[in-house]
């Protein structure tokens, strides 16, 4: 089980990246993505107790959630202070690579559905803790 | 730009003030009265186009797809208005620095006060319903913050809830009459809606409008039967009473009733209505204020008797009336300020309000008791005040007041002997007489609590010798503008010797009797009597309506809010299943071929597959082959989103699936394993619930498909995508830049219910303290909730 957490969670989380990243252009984005970074923790949460994996993740899904918000508001807004409409998209293009208020938006959308899953699963996991076994990281 | 200033400098002013009191010492009053007083300043320079007959209009789109915009309208009767909001503002604020000096949330207090001031101010200058309303609240809202402005005692905190509950209840009505107002002449617009009378009062709607109107302004200016608010607003700082209950709160009501008189009154209905209503409130609170030694009740009583009067005037609506009670807004708001101001001086000097214990202040406070005499004399209309001038045309327009000339004159008259009464006791009382251990440690009041109680003192002595003054200049566009037609007004001092004369003759007689009689009058058994029905009776009304509201909200609360989950999940599947069979019935859907294309083997097998699970959870019994029949009944669905083409859904799906799989493991083990068995008769229930839901969904996906496929939506995402979208994912696309104020709603909502979870959560591991809140107890279920249940003896890990 721990073994296939230590291998599994980096993977998993990398993977969630780019599921973000690539949502915009295949299939993917700040939902799913979101989901299976924090299937990922919960995951390290059943190998090793949720202090190891609160410590992982090292903020509080509490914050992740909050973050999230701002973010997606930011770029809701950030069209705003150039004249544009709410949510409307603003898109910079580099040698290829575009970013834009959607990707930024979509960011926020990820650092939320993390937050969100993971409190829930903290929470849930804290009220019964004979299922997963408590262990430090030592 | 003028009216801008006017009406959102106040807010600015709001904003600002919190961090700006600290600094200005002791100048505060002073310093933030030079708002209102530039804001009269920029209003008078409008007087002149008033008084020519012209208006000023100033629009600015707002919501333009709804016609809301933010408008406002400025003509006689609001330049009124508004001049008296920020008139006797400025005294106010320079008042309030005086007298809350070294308050420690002085700053706090100017923010409410010029927030107040700018909604009022928004309320008369208004030209567009939507924002009327919108500043009408604001009011509310503004008033019961000041209400309760001494947060930390009860009674502060149940006169603002009263006040609030009861001015917002008239609030709402309002709404609803404002909407039927746009629905019968097909515009927000007030200066338009001025034209189409006789449209409405044609129109079926107009006792619907008329009711609900009415009903906006008997809450806020405080008419029978809602009277009862005001008083116990006097828990209010004074400066708060005095500008509330002069010039501003409780004359949104009268300027509701004056705005629309054009185009609602003429009516049997307005008229009986209206003036009755406005007869009773006037003629009970003249003599109710005569039962109260408070010098705050006792005002608060008199201003129930002004509006009452007001209301009374405009509802016999001639040309005199409406002159009458135009004068008299002005009249009430210079003697009723000033007299608040100076039970504020006394009650700063002495600490105490009640006129039996005071005595021989005249001495220690000269100017207040000079101006607080010119004040309760002008209040009894007695010349040569401003006062005078007001009750002289009262009482001519109850005398031409053709159907009921002698009721009307005869109750204005014996509202008037109380407040000749009242005004007695007012200042004789505290002023006069000889000292007592009270008064004697009254010292000089500072310059500011004086200062506003003198200038009201000079505008009632110089506008009671020189009425006409205002004839051009407000009151005849005023009048003008609650008639709906062009009036000259000529006010005077002396008109002879008129009837009216002799009724004022007779009414200070008999005042000056009532006054010498008060100390037997006010403890007689009627008069106590009188006031435990209509006072303090109506005051428990109120509590008994609240007390049955709140119990119909712990019945219904109980009802739909159990605390059972299982009743919630039914409760939200039979409305489902309820709304939309009856919509398949409307519609007709039921029955017919639908065409199925042809269906393949491996969708045969996961379509079993999905069914075969979800059956099989009817079948197991322990939790893990439960949890594990539900999942081959997800995953097959998510499989079959896979070969229909939606790749992201069946991710989304999959995902959902496996975090599913988590929680409910982590739920259910917290549970003992006992299982219990259900009655026949809830397997039956809950057989048809299930059933029933079954149905309704298959039959919403086939009706679906009966349906015309038209698809300009997808066709539009899919050419804009690219184009406008930057990318190639039309469904994330959709989420995150053309729908992304859904998703923007939807993630909120997220945030909400994981904080709610986490909240629910935490709440269980600790006693609760508000058992009441608990389910009934005759819900003894065999199957107990999973989280109620879970041991709550251990103590979960804190978060780092």
């Amino acid at each position: 089980m721990r073994t296939a957490a230590r291998l599994l969670v980096p993977l998993m989380l990398l993977f969630s990246v780019f599921l973000l990243l690539r949502g915009h252009n295949e299939t993917g984005g700040g939902f799913i993505g979101g989901l299976v970074a924090g299937i990922s923790f919960a995951l390290y949460a059943i190998a090793y107790g949720t202090a190891a994996s609160r410590a992982a993740l090292r903020t509080t899904p509490q914050q992740l959630m909050a973050v999230g918000l701002g973010i997606a508001v930011v770029s809701a807004l950030l069209p705003l202070l150039g004249g544009g409409a709410l949510l409307e998209g603003l898109w910079v293009k580099w040698q290829g690579i575009k970013l834009g208020s959607p990707v930024l938006f979509d960011v926020g959308v990820y650092l939320l559905v993390i937050g969100v899953t993971l409190v829930v699963i903290y929470e849930l996991e804290e009220h019964n803790p004979r299922l997963f076994p408590d262990v430090s990281l030592g | 730009m003028g009216l801008l200033f006017v009406v959102f400098s106040g807010f600015l002013l709001a904003l600002v003030a919190p961090w700006l009191t600290p600094h200005t010492g002791r100048a505060a009053g002073w310093l933030y009265g030079l708002l209102p007083a530039s804001i009269t300043g920029v209003l008078a320079s409008f007087l002149g186009r008033i008084a020519a007959g012209g208006t000023v209009q100033q629009s600015y789109a707002w919501v333009p797809g709804l016609n809301v915009n933010l408008s406002f309208y400025l003509d006689g009767l609001s330049l009124l208005f508004a001049l008296l909001i920020s008139g006797i503002g400025t005294l106010i604020f320079v008042y309030a620095g005086g007298y809350l000096r070294g308050h420690h949330h002085l700053g706090r207090f100017f923010c409410y006060l010029s927030m107040f001031m700018a909604a009022m101010l928004g309320l008369v200058l208004a030209d567009n319903l939507i924002t009327f309303y919108i500043f009408f609240e604001l009011t509310s809202f503004a008033s019961f913050v000041l209400i309760g402005f001494n947060h930390d005692e009860a009674p502060s905190r149940r006169a603002a809830w009263q006040a609030l509950l009861v001015t917002k209840a008239g609030g709402l009505a309002l709404l609803v009459g404002f909407i039927l107002m746009q629905q019968a002449t097909g515009t927000f617009q007030i200066s338009a809606l001025l034209e189409s009378g006789d449209l409405l009062r044609e129109h079926r709607f107009y006792l619907p409008i008329v009711l609900l109107l009415l009903a906006g302004a008997f809450t806020k200016s405080a008419q029978f039967p809602f009277y009862f608010w005001l008083p116990n607003a006097m828990e209010a700082p004074t400066p708060v009473s005095a500008y509330l209950h002069s010039a501003t709160m409780v004359k949104a009501g009268i300027y509701v009733l004056a705005r629309f008189h054009p185009v609602l009154s003429g009516t049997d209905l307005w008229m009986w209505l209206v003036g009755g209503i406005g007869a009773a409130t006037m003629a009970l609170s003249a003599w109710l204020a005569l039962q109260y030694t408070d010098m705050k009740a006792i005002l608060a009583y008199t201003t129930i008797m002004a509006l009452g009067l007001l209301t009374m005037l405009l509802g016999l609506g001639t040309e005199a009336a409406v002159e009458a009670a135009l004068v008299y807004v002005l009249v009430h708001a210079f003697y009723k300020a000033a007299l608040f101001m100076v039970a504020g001086a006394v009650d700063h000097g002495v600490h105490e309000r009640d006129i039996t214990r005071l005595g021989g202040l005249g001495a220690r406070m000269p100017l207040t008791a000079v101006a607080a005499g010119i004040a309760a004399l002008s209040m009894a209309g007695i010349p040569p005040f401003f006062g005078f001038v007001a009750k002289e045309i009262a009482y001519k327009a109850a005398l031409q007041f053709d159907p009921a000339a002698l009721a009307v004159a005869g109750v204005s008259v014996l509202a008037n002997v109380a407040l000749v009464a009242t005004a007695g006791l007012l200042i004789l009382r505290p002023f006069l007489g000889g000292q007592n251990e009270v008064t004697e440690a009254a010292h000089r009041p500072a310059a500011g609590l004086w200062f506003g109680p003198v200038v009201l003192a000079v505008l009632s002595v110089g506008l009671g010798l020189a009425p006409w003054l205002l004839d051009h200049a407000l009151l005849g566009p005023s009048a003008s503008a609650v008639l709906g037609t062009a009036v000259e007004p000529h006010l005077a001092l002396w008109h002879g010797l008129t009837p009216e004369l002799g009724l004022s003759g007779l009414t200070v007689a008999a005042g000056v009797a009532t006054y010498l009689s008060w100390t037997a009058l006010h403890t007689s058994a009627p008069f106590q009597q009188f006031e435990r029905w209509l006072g303090t009776g109506l005051d428990h009304g109120y509590d008994h309506v609240v007390d049955g509201l709140l119990a119909v909200g712990r019945w219904q609360t109980r009802l739909l809010q159990n605390g059972v989950l299982r009743r919630y999940l039914s409760t939200v599947l039979v409305a489902t299943i309820g709304l939309v069979a009856g919509a398949f019935y409307h519609y007709g859907f039921f029955g017919g071929p639908i065409a199925v294309g042809e269906v393949t083997a491996y969708e045969w097998i996961l379509s079993l597959l999905a069914a075969g699970g979800a059956v099989g959870t009817l079948f197991f019994r322990e939790r893990i082959s439960l949890i594990t029949s539900l999942g081959v009944s997800g995953f097959s669905i998510a499989l079959l989103f896979l070969t229909f083409g939606a790749p992201d859904l069946a991710k989304t799906q999959f995902l959902i699936e496996t975090l599913t799989v988590i929680l409910v493991v982590l739920i259910l083990t917290g549970v003992s394993q006992v299982e219990g068995s259900l009655t026949p008769a809830q397997k039956v229930t809950n057989g048809a619930v299930a059933v029933g839901t079954g149905a309704v969904v298959s039959g919403l996906v086939l009706a679906v498909l009966k349906l015309p496929f038209e698809n300009p939506m997808g066709e539009y995402y899919a050419q804009k995508t690219y184009v406008e979208g930057e990318g190639r994912n039309i469904v994330n696309t959709i989420l995150v830049d053309f729908r992304a104020l859904d998703t923007l709603g939807e993630i909120t909502v997220l945030l909400a219910a994981g904080f709610g979870i986490y909240a629910l959560l935490r709440l269980g591991t600790a006693p609760d303290p508000n058992a009441e809140n608990d389910p009934p107890p005759e819900d003894a279920s065999p199957q107990s909730e999973p989280i109620e249940s879970s041991a709550p003896e251990q103590t979960p890990q804190q978060v780092s």
